[in-house]
């Protein structure tokens, strides 16, 4: 029993290795949220009307609603007003190639493992680094404009395809969607957008890098994604933090819109700081994120693995509206220290035939609390539809939770809607079973740890599944269940 | 109170009724109702804003004419009650608009192993058995209806096991309804003490012997000792006008078991709360619940059960079968605390959806703080299996036969956890009846 307590201990001192600060010359507001600020975002950003009043509107529903309180986590309450709303490393002059990216911000990614430069990466991935409220670079982007694919920052997009955003954005996720929601629409400063054309396969993997480097900075993203008839694309997104001792917030949005025969793929590693033991200090991750499966036939898979922020509020959901339109969530939460996770996904089924697939992985070590809650609804229209969810949860440490909330609501004979959970810890069967065969205990729950979240890691790109498998491996280095 | 009393201003009629009159007793008990009468204010009447009744709207009781059912609105005698009997030569308590019948129930003389009668008769002598256990377990802090139960009823069936007695004639309690002027509306109450080692069987009967809408608002508080055994099966047929809310909450002492059904077939909107505290180390539970919805009923069960000590065993099997324009509604919570380590709890939902109207919320909740468990819980919702019905069909069996042996082998599981033998057999002929009901429905489906 008191291997068993070392080696949680250790687990639970094993150290954020992304926790540093960089020194880069930034813009930023002083903190305090108003109608001021949100014109002046606008006004720093140059966008045109029409985003002038989509903000206000969303910043006036905004001062109208309530934070919610319903999800299974506890924390101090925020106050809106010590936060920064728009940070961004200063601008040295105008970019006109990516060599040109302040040797501070470039040498603060390569520490982080993005590189900026094309020449230096091997795997075929482009990225749009984001660091606080602005997207510094993007890579690979004349290769992706051959076949007609846009990928840009979203403060690009909206000065150069304004019709576009014009169109798609908010039609996912309206402004007065909920309230995280509402001042993202308000207050959001960058992000990523992408958009794919008619019949076009990307020819590589699209990836946001988000980093928050500034104090006190809230950070709000927005990343649209539009794949047009018979298109395909992958989406990554990353995440980390410096260590600061007090809480950040960041309230991204995510809309993701795929039309007939389309496929959108998105995969998310959190990695944001996670706060210290004690819980002081971390992000407060309250994301929203929608994909909707417009045309027959369509396809959304979110695949995240969240092992980052002090609190994670979180459900990527779909909205299954086109026939035959599949709907898919793969999710492995990792909660330790005093890290609390309320996520799940939701999968509205409104047309005929229309399948999802749901496997959740919680894993809760030390004093983590980790909360599944789900909806699949089934709408009276969706004939045939069919839904199967897995959620498993394993605890690491008895000083942990594990929580499911799932709401399945069936209005339709002819669906199949299947639910299945399970609550285990790593039993000592089956380590001896390991140990007896010349596996160190180390390895052996690594292995097993590994082996539970396989459905999940299969999911990911390659380049990404290497990664969270590694970050698993490290957060989990000697515990022992 | 203050929130309670400007609700129900808007609607004078039910405003006595839901405001929570104390009813009789001595002083001790007073005390409790005088509590559970402030706890309705704080908790104020259920709206579907709130988590637990999310999709069960409770309004349109508040625009019935409520009153308190009153006495003897109809001639009953013992071929009324006849039909429900099940007792055989076991006993039987008959409560007909809330109001003791000792001359229509079967009671335990002075010398019979157990002790049955009405709560009245307790308060009204010392009371001392009563006290330890009457209003202790029922979880009056977040139900507005159990808090409005302590405060109000009248009446109730009072049942004790004395330690080692074996009781092997089950034990029924007849709830019938019979007022004829809509709107009447009961507290039932009962309580069940097991004391050690001691094994009991409990028939609870909720049925109308009037058409007239009437609403019955039912605690049924079970104390299961030492090593005792208890098997309570609550049956609900109530008339398709009638409101049903019932609670039934078990605390269960160390190595304790618990065998609970609850068969749910009547009311126009039934509310079925059935909960089990597992206050100590090895006990076990055994949740069982069949529920069958038509026409436009709701039937909503809210289990809980509540391990807080190590190595207890909770089972969990609930069926629902729904058909016209009918709502099913499970909430299955599974609580493990800190300290209940070798935790083993099962919990499983299927539903059985047979007609494109039916709707159905189901929600398997897990909420776990120890490790050293082995938790599960599983839901399923869907139709009758075409390949199933194919192979019945393909060996020449009509499409209506077929459809009703899946149905039925679908509600076996439940019944036959039931180890009553006139309960099996009253579930058998309900069965049949509501199949034949169907029938017509069923039928079209195959055209």
């Amino acid at each position: 029993m008191d291997a068993t307590s070392d080696t949680i201990e250790s687990f639970v001192k094993s150290e954020y290795k992304y926790g540093f600060v960089s020194e880069i010359e930034t813009d930023a507001f002083s903190p305090g949220l108003s109608e001021e600020v949100v014109r002046r975002i606008w006004q720093t950003k140059g966008e045109p009307d029409f985003m002038l009043d989509w903000r206000l509107k969303a910043y006036r529903h905004w001062q109208t609603m309530e934070e919610p309180h319903w999800p299974n986590v506890i924390y101090p309450p925020i106050n809106y007003q010590d936060y920064i709303y728009y940070a961004a490393p200063r601008p040295k002059k105008k970019l006109s190639s990516l060599d040109e990216v302040d040797p501070e911000v470039r040498a603060t990614f390569e520490k982080l493992g993005i590189s900026l430069d094309e020449t230096k990466r091997l795997n075929n991935v482009a990225v749009d680094a984001v660091l606080d409220s602005a997207s510094v670079a993007t890579t690979f982007r004349e290769e992706l404009a051959k076949v007609g694919v846009i990928f840009c920052s979203f403060t690009e997009a909206v000065k150069h395809h304004p019709e576009l955003v014009k169109k798609y954005l908010g039609t996912v996720v309206p402004h007065n969607d909920n309230f995280f929601a509402a001042l993202n629409s308000a207050v959001f400063s960058d992000g990523s957008f992408c958009y794919v054309p008619k019949g076009v396969r990307c020819p590589m993997e699209l990836s946001t890098y988000f980093r928050m480097n500034t104090a006190g900075a809230g950070q709000f993203e927005r990343t649209l994604i539009i794949a047009e008839e018979g298109s395909y694309v992958s989406y990554l997104e990353g995440c980390t933090a410096p260590m600061r001792d007090t809480n950040q917030l960041h309230a991204a949005v995510v809309e993701l819109i795929a039309l007939e025969n389309a496929e959108i793929k998105y995969s998310t590693v959190q990695n944001w700081y996670p706060g210290d033991e004690q819980g002081k200090g971390g992000i407060y991750n309250f994301v929203t994120k929608r994909g909707k499966c417009a045309g027959r036939n369509s396809k959304i898979s979110w695949t995240q693995v969240e092992t980052g922020s002090a609190i994670t509020w979180k459900y990527p959901s779909v909205l299954l509206l086109g026939d035959n339109s599949v709907g898919e969530f793969y999710s492995v939460a990792l909660t330790n220290h005093r890290q609390q996770a309320d996520t799940g996904t939701k999968m509205i089924h409104v047309g005929r035939n229309t399948t999802s697939t749901i496997v959740s992985k919680g894993i809760s070590a030390g004093r983590g609390q980790n909360s599944y809650r789900g909806l699949v609804k089934i709408r009276p229209s969706a004939a045939h539809a069919r839904n199967y969810s897995q959620c498993d949860s394993l605890l690491l440490g008895d000083r942990c939770g594990a929580h499911t909330f799932p709401y399945l609501e069936v209005a339709n004979s002819t669906a199949t809607v299947e639910h299945e959970a399970s609550t285990s810890k790593i039993g000592e069967d089956q380590i001896f079973y390991c140990n007896q065969r010349g596996i160190s205990t180390q390895d052996a729950v690594n292995m097993i740890v590994n082996g539970y979240c396989k459905e999940v890691f299969n999911h990911l790109p390659m380049e990404f599944a290497v990664e969270a498998q590694k970050l698993l491996g490290v957060s989990l280095e000697g515990s022992v269940g | 109170m203050m929130d309670t009393l400007t609700q129900t201003d808007r609607e004078p009629a039910t405003a006595p009724f839901l405001a929570g009159e104390l009813g009789p007793g001595p002083a001790w008990l007073q005390s409790l109702r005088e509590q559970a009468r402030t706890r309705l204010g704080e908790i104020g009447f259920p709206t579907t804003e709130q988590e637990e009744w999310r999709f069960t709207n409770m309004a349109p009781l508040r625009q019935w004419p409520l009153h308190a059912a009153e006495a003897g609105a109809r001639q009953v005698g013992p071929a009324d009650i006849e039909p429900f009997r099940l007792a055989g030569n076991g006993y039987c308590l008959v409560f007909v608009d809330g109001r003791f019948r000792p001359e229509l129930s079967t009671l335990p003389g002075p010398g019979a192993a157990l002790r049955a009668g009405n709560l009245r008769a307790q308060w009204d002598g010392d009371g001392r058995e009563l006290q330890p256990h009457l209003a202790r377990y029922a979880d009056e802090k977040a139900n507005f209806f159990t808090a409005l139960n302590t405060a109000s009823f009248e009446d109730g069936a009072f049942v004790s096991v004395p330690a080692k007695a074996v009781v092997e004639q089950p034990v029924q309690l007849l709830y019938l309804a019979a007022s004829e002027r809509p709107g009447a509306a009961v507290h039932a109450r009962n309580l069940i003490v097991a004391h050690q080692g001691s094994s009991v069987k409990i028939i609870e009967t909720y049925a109308s012997l009037t058409s007239a809408p009437h609403l019955t608002n039912a605690v049924t508080e079970l104390a299961l000792g030492l090593e005792a055994r208890v098997e309570h099966c609550k049956l609900q047929n109530e008339n398709e006008r009638a409101f049903h809310i019932a609670a039934v909450q078990a605390a269960q002492s160390r190595n304790s078991h618990w065998l609970s059904h609850s068969i749910a077939t009547g009311a126009r909107l039934a509310r079925n709360q059935i909960q089990t505290w597992l206050v100590e180390e090895g006990a076990e539970a055994i949740l069982n619940g069949l529920y069958l919805a038509r026409g436009e009923q709701l039937i909503d069960h809210h289990t809980v059960v509540d391990h807080a000590q190590p190595r207890c065993e909770s089972h969990e099997f609930y069926y629902g079968i729904m058909a016209g324009r009918s709502h099913g509604v499970f909430n299955g919570k599974i609580f493990v605390r800190q300290d209940a380590q070798k935790t083993n709890a099962k919990q499983t939902n299927r539903n059985l959806v047979l007609s494109e109207q039916a709707l159905i919320n189901t929600k398997p909740q897990l909420e776990i703080f120890a490790d050293d468990v082995k938790c599960t819980h599983g839901a399923t919702v869907g139709q009758l299996n075409d390949e199933a019905l194919f192979y019945l069909r393909s060996r020449g069996i009509g499409a209506g036969l077929a459809r009703r042996m899946l149905i039925r082998a679908f509600a076996n599981d439940a019944v036959e956890r039931i180890t009553l033998a006139p309960v099996r057999a009253q579930l058998e002929q309900l069965l049949t009846e509501w199949f034949e009901s169907l029938d017509t429905s069923l039928s079209s489906h195959d055209r």
